[in-house]
């Protein structure tokens, strides 16, 4: 009798092990002569019992985890891979509350397929999204991402189709597709998760888009922190190249779409994408100030459409069962699903993918179980180092773009940070600034000279120097960032101090904040 | 440096890579890998080679923080300093690695052998704290686990130094 056992090779397993479980497993399989054939599959985001193995069985996968190096030999023991009677069995893995409870949609495959087997993800609704595209003509495959209500998921939720309209109608011989996987906010790993767990995905979402505005070419610049997600999509573009899913004549069609990762250099402000864009034009990562738009005047000086992965990643789905499919998810203006990233302080961490309208308290007591500390929760940054900490009594909003922009936080890029009552809040905020003053690409004051004198000024409220002064001082300092910063970089590095500040005043040494003093909202993205 | 060696990488990476569009990063990246940094010596020949400045050039060596015009150790050990990891007691296990490496971020051991350096978020915010030695990533680390993550790459290291 032979077995298949999936032990999974995204980074999040390989870093507490994978590998040396994979290897422990293939030794105990050959030393008892069982037959057994290892499959590394992708994760299936459920971070904390990575490393997860599966067993299939015909009542499907059974899991087990989170094992740990020393536990494969003891798994043996008690009968595995046949048997599940070893305590780290969990049952049928899709059976897990925390899996089942999800609307999985973009993240369907994740973790089912090996990654880099075309016809693994073929077999799972795979191509499905680009057969349709190539039966449309462009205009049409513009209108489906339209009507799906879908938003660019890298933050700052400008809807996808008007860009894509906006390069489709830009006059130019040579247009680009460019893949913003930049992902350097702390928190996040819904990008990494697409890229290295199901990466022919966003090969065939770039692919779409590239087909829909006439761009032939496309790029996936990736941050160098990223070493195994660079790795996957390298040998996924190769593979889907060798099965004609990219390259001259797309599976017989005449259209041609070419693609190229393009390694960043350690650069958080790359991820604002006109900085990405000069960045791959191999210049420092500058902002860019718009007007232009990149889907007029972008890479190179051509239209191109920029899009974060897991935007691009929603888009074959949409093709392929419709836009109505995707818009019925959600609420309002906040259609499908929001990939939300639990991190941090939590007992149960990992990508959470639900339709809008999940609350944080929900997301944080029925998913994460609490603090992984076991100490009370003080604090949730949510969005990114940009986003705020939002306080208990906005927990019970639902996580939607404009319900948050009301109180002046934000969703960006759906990571929760978690922290327990150890947290000192006030150096939370000296953080924020500190990374913006490291961060910050130099082209605008607010930010270069902001980020700099908010960290100072930071330093004198920690050491209890004139503190009703220098939180005066801080305000101020914040007002000019978010008003006058050319990006989001200098001009959302104060949502975090801020609402630091108005939440946590004790923190500061300062008595409960006034209601004019709340956080100021601007869009800048 | 062997600047034969370094002549010969250099090349490599201009002849790889000097004809595509945004051609820097690529050669930047591949000279680094091949010879540990970017030595300033290759900075006006890389100028030539696409026509830009060497300022052009030195100011995308300088903007990056992945790029490095000096040495470093023969490993790189990064410690993520970003809010997931901090929430995890990511500040105790880079004092930690200070103590047990004997070197502040920024540094490299007295002998050579690691670079320790801040990083800003590995994306394995849900395992922290995170860190990486060169490509390699690890999570869930506790002192005890980086102080066997060093002690595992200094043994592989004097292999590598011993081997022919």
């Amino acid at each position: 009798m032979s077995f298949t056992v999936y032990v999974p090779r995204d980074s999040a397993a390989l870093a507490v092990g994978a590998d040396t479980i994979a290897g422990e497993i293939a030794f105990e399989a050959q030393r008892r002569s069982l037959d057994v054939n290892i499959v590394r599959n992708g994760s299936r985001g459920l971070m904390w019992l990575e490393p997860l193995v599966e067993v299939a069985t015909p009542q499907g996968r059974i899991g087990f985890g989170p094992v740990g190096c020393d536990d494969v030999a003891a798994l043996f023991e008690r009968g595995f891979p046949a048997k599940c009677e070893h305590p780290l069995a969990l049952g049928l893995v899709e059976e897990l509350p925390y899996l089942k409870k999800q609307q999985r949609l973009t993240y369907a495959r994740i973790g089912r397929t090996d990654p880099l087997s075309t016809s693994d993800y073929a077999a799972h609704e795979g191509w499905a999204g680009l057969r349709r595209a190539l039966t449309l003509e462009p205009t049409a495959i513009v209108q489906q991402v339209v009507d799906s209500g879908l938003r660019g998921r890298g933050g700052a939720a400008f809807p996808t189709g008007i860009k894509w309209q906006t390069a489709l109608k830009a006059v130019g011989a040579q247009k680009y597709i460019v893949c913003n996987a930049d992902e350097g906010d702390s928190g996040s790993f819904a990008d990494r998760l697409v890229m290295e767990s199901d990466p022919f995905m966003l090969i065939e979402g770039m692919t779409i888009a590239g087909i829909a505005v006439g761009a032939t070419q496309g790029y996936i610049y990736v941050r160098s922190e990223y070493p195994h997600s660079i790795r996957a999509l390298e040998a996924a573009i190769d593979a889907a190249r060798a099965a004609n899913y990219l390259g001259p004549d797309i599976l017989g069609s005449g259209k041609t779409f070419e693609l190229e990762v393009r390694k960043g250099a350690g650069s958080y402000v790359c991820g604002e994408e006109t900085a990405l864009l000069d960045s791959l034009e191999g210049k420092r990562g500058i902002v860019r100030a718009k007007p232009p738009l990149p889907a007029i005047t972008g890479l190179f000086g051509k239209p191109t459409v920029i899009n974060n992965v897991v935007t691009l990643a929603a888009v074959p789905l949409i093709l392929a069962r419709g836009p109505a499919s995707y818009r019925d998810f959600g609420q309002g203006r906040s259609r499908g699903t929001l990939a939300v990233q639990l991190a941090g302080n939590i007992r149960h961490g990992g990508l959470v993918e639900l339709a809008f309208g999940v609350t944080l308290r929900q997301l944080l007591e029925e998913f994460g179980g609490g603090t992984a500390s076991g100490r009370p929760i003080r604090a949730v940054q949510v969005g990114g180092p940009l986003g705020t900490y939002v306080p208990p009594q906005h927990w019970d909003t639902p996580l939607d773009y404009e319900a948050y922009a009301a109180l002046g936080h934000v969703v960006g890029h759906g990571s929760i940070v978690v922290h327990d009552d150890t947290a000192d809040l006030a150096r939370l905020a000296r953080y924020a600034m500190e990374f913006c003053a490291i961060e910050s690409c130099g082209k605008c004051t607010p930010c270069r000279i902001g980020a700099v004198r908010g960290t100072e000024v930071m330093d004198k409220i920690i050491a209890n120097q004139d503190r009703p002064k220098q939180i005066k001082l801080l305000r101020d300092l914040c007002d000019t960032m978010v008003n006058g910063s050319l990006c989001a970089m200098g001009g959302m590095t104060p949502f975090p101090v801020l609402s630091a500040l108005n939440y946590y005043p004790e923190d500061f040494g300062a008595g409960a904040h006034h209601a004019d003093h709340g956080n100021q909202q601007k869009t800048h993205v | 440096m062997d600047t034969d060696y370094t002549q010969v990488a250099l090349e490599a990476a201009l002849q790889r890579h000097r004809s595509r569009p945004g051609a820097l990063l690529p050669i930047l990246h591949d000279v680094q890998d091949a010879l540990g940094h970017i030595p300033p010596a290759t900075v006006g020949r890389i100028a030539q080679a696409l026509n830009l400045s060497r300022a052009e050039v030195h100011g995308v060596i300088t903007f990056y923080h992945h790029f490095r015009s000096h040495p470093a150790g023969r490993h790189v050990v990064r410690i993520c300093q970003a809010e997931a990891c901090q929430s995890m007691g990511a500040a105790d296990l880079t004092a930690h690695a200070q103590q047990a490496l004997g070197c502040k971020l920024h540094e490299t051991t007295a002998d050579g052998v690691f670079t320790l350096e801040p990083t800003y978020c590995l994306g394995l915010c849900a395992m922290s704290p995170s860190a990486s030695v060169d490509d390699e990533v690890h999570a869930r680390l506790t002192p005890a686990k980086f102080d066997r993550l060093i002690a595992a790459t200094r043994r592989t290291d004097v292999a590598e130094q011993e081997a022919p």
